[in-house]
């Protein structure tokens, strides 16, 4: 099979990985419960990967980097922690649900929200956040790149705006954590959410947030956290106030080395070769006759995903017809991000994403673009 | 029978997550010492605790200092 749905998860990790979780499987106690070896052993690793997501993304706290099980968790706990009823709240149409239905949901609960829209090209008007802004403006929450076109956002511009207005701002680093540089201090990000599983190339089931020092999130759960037992209360120093429960120190243990896999490639090399991948994909099918390629592929920085639709073919055929035909594995339908569809006019027919990964290579690229000429013929 | 420790100097934490940063520092530093249970006569906690020989306190003072640790107690025992 030809993966090209990476912006989902990489199937491919790095064999260090796989190694660390099955090492962490047969060493590991559980991690801040007890402290005999192998308890030890899972609060030491679990330690170290936080200190290595503390300087991977630019956050000068490593002991607020909080483990959760995905980007998914890291919103709700980001969102419904810092966001109240009477709050507003600025969000834009590139988002993912992870972000949109924990929005609506607190919209239910008397929260308002505006969202800076998208045009045909999924671009948004950065000015339109000056407009949007309130008296009761709380946060701005957007993420670093469409899910479905690749766009990026620019957050250093969106965290001066915020920086300006006195806003939180929180970001889903989802599609570019492990594709790109991010620093989240220097950009003005209070709150970065990321997962472990794609660009990151670590376990499903791993994620977590990095928390600007002086950022005070609500606990989402509470539970037990091998501290303070005869406390009635979570515990309310960071990072155990938001970590009630078991951590998965085993996927954590493979996060750990997938970061030490990261480091010693290069995130520019990774970027650089991803990047290339995915502009050599647009540069073959954008010009066949009968294929429509959605998002903006001027921005010379943009996460390594191509959507497009062939003729007015319902996407899940195409989708599987590559995988019938040509081996190949992409991603139809509407991924998750509602408004991006509404913005790009793709609702009825949905669009079929190509995204790409450090394992991916050229020859498989071009199968790809000889497989879309063949279909869209 | 239970092996005495002799005379003990605790560090206790808010979070496990300080207890491994003062073991790293403490490793880096050179300064002697490991991870244990918190002893029930120190609190009712269940979590850990560094501990050291009790002429280990002023570097461990500075450690914590400039780790930007806050220890939630240090404690002597004569056990």
């Amino acid at each position: 099979m030809i993966y090209f749905d990476n912006a989902a998860t990489t199937l491919h990790k790095p064999p260090e990985v796989i190694d660390a979780v099955v090492h962490a499987m047969t060493a590991f106690g559980n991690a801040a419960r007890g402290a005999h070896s192998g308890a030890l052993a899972a609060s030491r690793t679990v330690y170290e990967t936080r200190v290595k997501l503390s300087e991977f993304f630019g956050c000068s706290r490593a002991d607020h980097v909080v483990f959760t099980a995905n980007a998914t968790e890291a919103l709700n706990i980001a969102l419904f922690g810092s966001i109240s009823p009477g709050d507003h709240v600025i969000t834009t149409d590139l988002e993912h649900n992870s972000v949109l239905r924990p929005l609506y949901a607190l919209e239910e609960r008397g929260a308002a929200l505006s969202f800076v829209h998208a045009d045909r090209q999924g671009c948004i008007d950065y000015a339109e956040l000056e407009r949007l802004l309130r008296p009761e403006t709380k946060a701005v929450v957007c993420t670093h790149a469409s899910n479905l076109t690749g766009n990026r956002l620019n957050l250093s511009r969106i965290g001066a705006f915020a920086k300006k207005n006195g806003l939180l701002f929180i970001a889903d680093a989802s599609q570019t954590a492990g594709c790109t540089e991010i620093e989240m201090e220097a950009w003005g990000i209070d709150i970065l959410c990321f997962t472990g599983h794609k660009g990151l190339m670590g376990p499903q089931g791993t994620g977590g947030m990095c928390i600007r020092e002086g950022v005070e999130i609500r606990p989402w759960k509470r539970g037990g956290s091998g501290i303070s037992s005869y406390d009635t209360r979570q515990p309310a120093a960071y990072p155990t106030r938001l970590e009630a429960g078991t951590l998965n120190s085993h996927g954590i243990a493979g996060l750990s080395a997938a970061l030490d896999y990261i480091r010693q490639v290069g995130i520019a090399h990774i970027e650089e070769t991803e990047t290339g991948l995915m502009r050599r994909f647009y540069d073959g099918v954008s010009a066949v006759d009968g294929v429509t390629v959605y998002g903006d592929f001027s921005q010379a920085a943009r996460a390594p995903i191509v959507a497009l639709n062939i003729r007015d073919y319902d996407s899940g055929a195409v989708a599987d017809e590559l995988e019938q035909y040509y081996g190949i594995a992409t991603r139809s339908g509407a991924h998750c991000a509602p408004r991006m569809h509404r913005a790009l006019g793709t609702v009825e027919q949905g669009a079929v994403r190509f995204s790409f990964g450090w394992f991916n290579t050229t020859a498989e690229v071009e199968q790809a673009i000889a497989a879309v000429r063949r279909i869209a013929e | 029978m239970i092996h005495k420790k002799g005379a003990q100097l605790y560090v206790t934490f808010y979070t496990s997550a300080d207890a491994m940063a003062l073991e790293r520092a403490c490793r880096a530093a050179g300064l002697p010492g490991r991870l244990l249970p918190v002893p029930r006569s120190i609190t009712s906690d269940c979590g850990v605790a560094w501990a050291t020989e009790p002429c280990q306190r002023a570097a461990l003072t500075v450690l914590l200092e400039q780790a930007h640790l806050e220890a939630a107690g240090i404690f002597e025992t004569e056990e």
